[in-house]
């Protein structure tokens, strides 16, 4: 389960580090790090349920399918003639 | 050439000369009848997938008709990637060896960011297993000796130059209608298998989908034959972001004849007209390979490609097998690979029905099995795809995130996906498993297949899955009941007296310990195990794998 209450040991220094560490960056290399860091959180979380959870609490939204099966008869792949 | 007499050597011969090979069109007497010709199973398509399907059906003693609309085995290497699960089925075809002793033999991955290696994998990490997890082999060659096999069988009559142009379906079978440069003819078939490929023109005769995404990207197939030697071992080399082709990925694959397949992600703006010209595959080649290689350009092509299935694969008397009722991604060697085992699954119990030894109720189960294994082969490579191809700017921002994070971290060299290489499915949601009700240690279960392990038998080195019978096996550990001599269609195998468990690496790989017992598929597949197997147990676990839907009183 994921656990939503307060359980940070200090979050006023936590919340100026996440700052902080964003520091000079530019947006694209902001979200690169943020992209970092949720994999490496997610990995010390590990807890697939507990990760399935936060997506859906993040996105606030239940997340959309995967892309739904279409029709595309006559198909590919498709080898070009040599 | 009348096929019959083609010499054996032509089957041996150079890959040019294999590909050159022509297989005449013959005169069939079912061109002469007043009738159509009545043909218990007709296949169509004379691919890896038909024709093992065709050689399986003839060993158990049914009588094949091929149909193939062409005269020729496949053209460039295609396919090259067979699995170890494809070689241990092709070792009861009669043609494993064959396979193995030309292709070449790999286990071992490298995965490269831009030109540092992230990281390695062994896909067959332990020893005792007759065959290697994968072999590399020209698609042709592959062709070549399955038609050689085939030709040997009686049972087998592959027509060439036969292309099928009306399927008219009834209840107990289908009437086909097929083009001949004599001219049209029809036979009835009580069963027709349509192994005609991703574009399967059964499947259109039959007004029948098959449904997916397609990825948005293209890629250049190059093999080329190298003059003199190469410095790549024999391993699978995939790179992200490579500075001879920046942005995009290349997967590099040793195949025989001192060729190799190199595989160019071009993106999807890329002209396929303009890219399979020698001109622009060349500086692209030795980009890679360096400026004074010194190679042949043997086969190229541009490919895009669709992860997508059929909702069904069994439509009454039709049914299908293959990239007809599925098609993937190339990474995961999971296309002709799936296609075989495919095949494995529906020929066991085409005979059972043919043979009245099971209803049709057996036959239906092809369906879900199959359908069960080609939903995880998509999800596989749908996988891979994905991180290799990103289609989302989220999609790119995590997949660099994890090849930053994959130089120094462990966990994202998990994430890290070039491909999840072909491994057959475990059908544990088959309805002919029966469940465990003892324990068992480790990973296997009901469903999966038989692990291998090396054996002897008096004195002479064996493999436990070339002692697997045709059709069941119960394969005992200690002393085997009195009533399992007289189980229909079961082999029983006595390990510690048929044969040796000497390594005591089946004891380990099964769990057995004495008294367990476990009852194998015609296909390899466990049903069921026990730690003391009762007669009415066996029974009840035969009865449901071969669906029939009452257990007989014993």
């Amino acid at each position: 389960m994921l656990n939503t209450q307060p359980h940070l040991q200090a979050c006023d220094d936590f919340y100026e580090a996440l700052i902080a560490a964003h520091q000079g960056l530019s947006a694209p290399e902001s979200h690169a790090m943020n992209a970092r860091l949720v994999l490496l959180l997610a990995n010390h979380i590990g807890d697939h349920a507990a990760l399935l959870q936060a997506l859906e609490l993040a996105r606030g939204t239940a997340p959309q399918g995967t892309a739904e099966r279409q029709s595309i008869t006559p198909v590919a792949p498709t080898h070009a003639a040599a | 050439m009348n096929p019959r007499d083609i010499p054996p050597a032509a089957f041996h011969a150079s890959g040019a000369e294999v590909q050159a090979l022509e297989f005449g069109y013959v005169r069939s007497p079912d061109q002469d009848g007043d009738a159509p010709a009545l043909h218990p199973v007709v296949i169509v398509g004379a691919g890896p997938v038909g024709l093992s399907l065709a050689i399986d059906l003839a060993q158990r003693g049914q009588r094949v008709v091929v149909l193939d609309n062409d005269h020729k085995l496949s053209i460039g290497s295609r396919a090259i990637c067979f699995s170890k699960r494809t070689l241990e089925i092709w070792d009861r075809l009669g043609v494993g060896q064959r396979m193995v002793d030309k292709g070449v033999s790999w286990n071992v991955g490298k995965v490269f960011l831009k030109d540092a290696q992230l990281y390695e994998f062994n896909l067959l990490p332990e020893e005792g297993h007759e065959r290697p997890a994968f072999i590399n082999l020209q698609q042709y060659y592959a062709e070549a000796y399955l038609v050689e096999r085939a030709l040997q069988l009686p049972g087998i009559d592959i027509r060439w130059h036969n292309k099928v142009t009306t399927v008219a379906q009834r209840a107990d079978g289908a009437l086909l209608t097929i083009d001949t440069p004599d001219g049209p003819y029809q036979i009835d078939a009580q069963w027709v298998a349509a192994c005609d490929g991703s574009r399967s023109p059964v499947r259109q005769m039959l007004g029948l989908e098959s449904k997916g995404r397609i990825f948005q990207d293209r890629f250049l197939i190059a093999d080329v034959r190298l003059r003199g030697d190469a410095d790549f071992p024999t391993e699978r080399w995939f790179w992200f972001d490579p500075p001879f082709h920046p942005g995009q990925s290349v997967l590099l694959h040793r195949q025989p004849d001192n060729v190799w397949r190199i595989d160019f992600q071009l993106g999807w703006d890329a002209d396929p007209e303009e890219e399979k010209k020698p001109e622009n595959i060349l500086p692209r080649v030795k980009a890679l390979l360096g400026a004074d290689a010194q190679f042949d350009l043997d086969w190229a092509s541009v490919y895009t490609f669709a992860c997508l299935r059929m909702d069904s694969f069994v439509h009454s008397r039709v049914v299908f097998a293959g990239d007809s009722a599925h098609g993937v991604s190339p990474f995961g060697a999971r296309g002709a690979n799936s296609g075989v085992q495919d095949a494995e699954n529906l020929a066991w119990k085409l005979h059972w029905v043919l043979t009245g030894r099971a209803g049709p109720a057996l036959l239906a189960t092809y369906g879900p099995e199959r359908e069960y294994a080609a939903d995880e082969n998509l999800r596989n490579s749908t996988r891979a795809t994905d991180f290799i191809t990103p289609k989302s700017e989220a999609s790119r921002l995590f997949r660099d995130a994890v090849l930053h994070l994959a130089r120094d971290h462990a966990f994202a060299r998990r994430i890290v996906n070039s491909g999840r290489l072909s491994v057959p499915a475990t059908l544990s949601e088959s309805p002919l498993n029966t469940p465990d009700a003892d324990r068992f240690a480790g990973t296997l279960a009901p469903g999966a297949v038989l692990p291998d392990a090396p054996l002897t038998r008096q004195g002479r080195a064996t493999w436990l899955l070339r002692e697997l019978g045709p059709d069941f096996t119960l394969l005992v550990f200690g002393p085997v009941p009195a009533w399992a001599a007289a189980l229909p269609q079961v082999h029983v195998l006595q390990m510690g007296v048929d044969v040796q468990d000497t390594q005591g690496l089946a004891a380990q790989r099964l769990d057995g310990q004495a008294g367990t017992a476990y009852l194998v598929r015609p296909d390899q597949h466990v049903c069921a195990r026990w730690r003391t197997p009762t007669e009415a147990a066996v029974r009840a676990a035969l009865a449901r794998a071969t669906a029939h839907e009452e257990t007989r009183p014993c």
